[in-house]
């Protein structure tokens, strides 16, 4: 039996599936209820769609960053990091309106924020979770010997199709592309979209990772799976816009096969 | 003039943040640290008194009428532990703003705390997506907007209760 909750926040859906001991009770759904308080604190600290937020208050100049919670000291860092390991095809800034540039951290906030709103949930004894902000997952299975959860990856091209599955036990997948809001990723060295490719999903350990690793691959078009083979630790697949795909293992590309 | 000063400061406790954080990954919040950040080179005609208060800092766009141009400043700050490992941070400050942020430090490994146990390759296919038939828990795609959610495979699943 798995328990299934909706909820939406940031403007996406979170999704989230339950199994085991907690799945259907007061305790599980208390920590659902974290999961939510913690995404709209992420929400209300990272929006640059609400002037209230913390992040548009520092643009601002109305606070400090000493007055800021630590996270936000936390993500600029892994922004910078971004930026460095993708040689710069990663950015959180971007050129606003009126050309000057500003801080955007959405790149890193969402799997971030997700990774950490799964804390409720991953310290649920007997209980697994598998938990989607967006299309972006991170989950667990109730006990290491349990039946992985399956995550489907959408085909980029037909959103009506899936393009592969993967199972997982203990992680987290993200998938950046341009099938449901248009371009929004450019190459931060050229302030162009990438060309030639349709999506990337990148396996990690953990939401945090993988959601940086997918934008940071998918923003370096033609060079996302060469890319992506060096990272530690990363298995991935790239779907060209031709809609052939590529296969990436732990620093190593596979399988290359026709669409 | 007075507002450089200020910048600068500011900057410092840019430093001090960027190694006063513990782990994050239970909510509370962590209370500043002991790091002490040093600050080799000081910009001239800044004698570090007074307080930022956080409300004095003025935009980031402005400071382009002030005379006073100063070198470069480049400050390392205290290696700290993350729950990915040590982070150390390098800042850069030029003319009251910080014009770079090196990484001196990062792990490069995984998450040491937990096995992703998900070295399983994608398997490709080409199937329909339909809820009954897809035997999926969830699906990853491209970020999916709230409007966008309505009739996708994912709402499906939500709702099918599989």
């Amino acid at each position: 039996m798995t328990a299934r909750y909706v909820d939406h926040v940031m403007g996406m859906p979170i999704s989230l599936a339950m199994r085991g001991r907690h799945a259907t009770d007061e305790v599980g759904r208390a920590a659902w209820a974290e999961v939510m308080d913690s995404l709209r604190e992420a929400d209300a600290v990272f929006s640059i769609y609400r002037r209230d937020s913390v992040v548009s208050r520092l643009g601002r100049g109305e606070l400090a960053l000493s007055d800021c919670p630590p996270e936000v000291t936390e993500v600029l860092a892994l922004g910078e990091e971004a930026a460095r390991t993708s040689g710069g095809a990663f950015s959180v800034y971007r050129p606003g309106p009126d050309g000057v540039v500003v801080l955007d951290p959405s790149g890193v906030v969402k799997g971030w924020a997700a990774e950490r709103a799964a804390e409720p949930l991953r310290a649920l004894p007997g209980t697994g979770f598998c938990l989607s902000a967006g299309g972006d997952i991170v989950c667990r299975t109730e006990d290491p010997d349990a039946v992985p959860w399956r995550i489907g990856i959408e085909n980029p091209r037909d959103p009506s199709l899936l393009v592969a599955v993967v199972p997982v036990v203990d992680g987290a997948v993200a998938t950046s592309g341009s099938a449901h809001r248009g371009q929004h990723v450019v190459d931060a060295r050229t302030g162009r979209p990438p060309a030639g490719i349709a999506s990337v999903t990148v396996l990690a350990a953990s939401l945090t990772e993988a959601d940086i690793d997918a934008t940071a691959a998918y923003a370096q078009g033609a060079d996302a799976a060469t890319w992506l083979g060096s990272r530690l630790g990363r298995t991935g697949l790239v779907v060209w816009a031709d809609g052939s795909t590529t296969t990436v293992h732990d620093g190593a590309r596979v399988l290359p096969q026709a669409g | 003039m007075q507002r450089i000063v200020l910048w600068f400061m500011s900057t410092l406790t840019v430093v001090t943040l960027l190694f006063g954080y513990h782990t994050s990954t239970s909510s509370e919040m962590a209370s500043g640290g002991t790091t002490s950040v040093q600050a080799s080179p000081a910009v001239p005609g800044s004698t570090s008194s007074g307080t930022s208060d956080g409300t004095s800092s003025g935009s980031t766009t402005s400071g382009g009428t002030s005379s006073a141009t100063t070198s470069p400043t480049t400050v390392t700050g205290d290696s700290t532990d993350t729950r990915w490992g040590p982070v150390q941070v390098q800042i850069t400050v030029a003319n009251g703003q910080i014009t770079d942020v090196t990484v001196v430090d990062y792990p490069s490994g995984n998450g040491k705390d937990r096995q992703i146990n998900a070295r399983a390759l994608p398997v490709l296919v080409q199937e329909t997506l339909d809820a009954q038939s897809a035997k999926i828990d969830m699906v990853s795609g491209a970020t999916v907007t709230s409007e966008g959610y309505i009739g996708s495979l994912q709402s499906a699943l939500d709702e099918a209760g599989l």
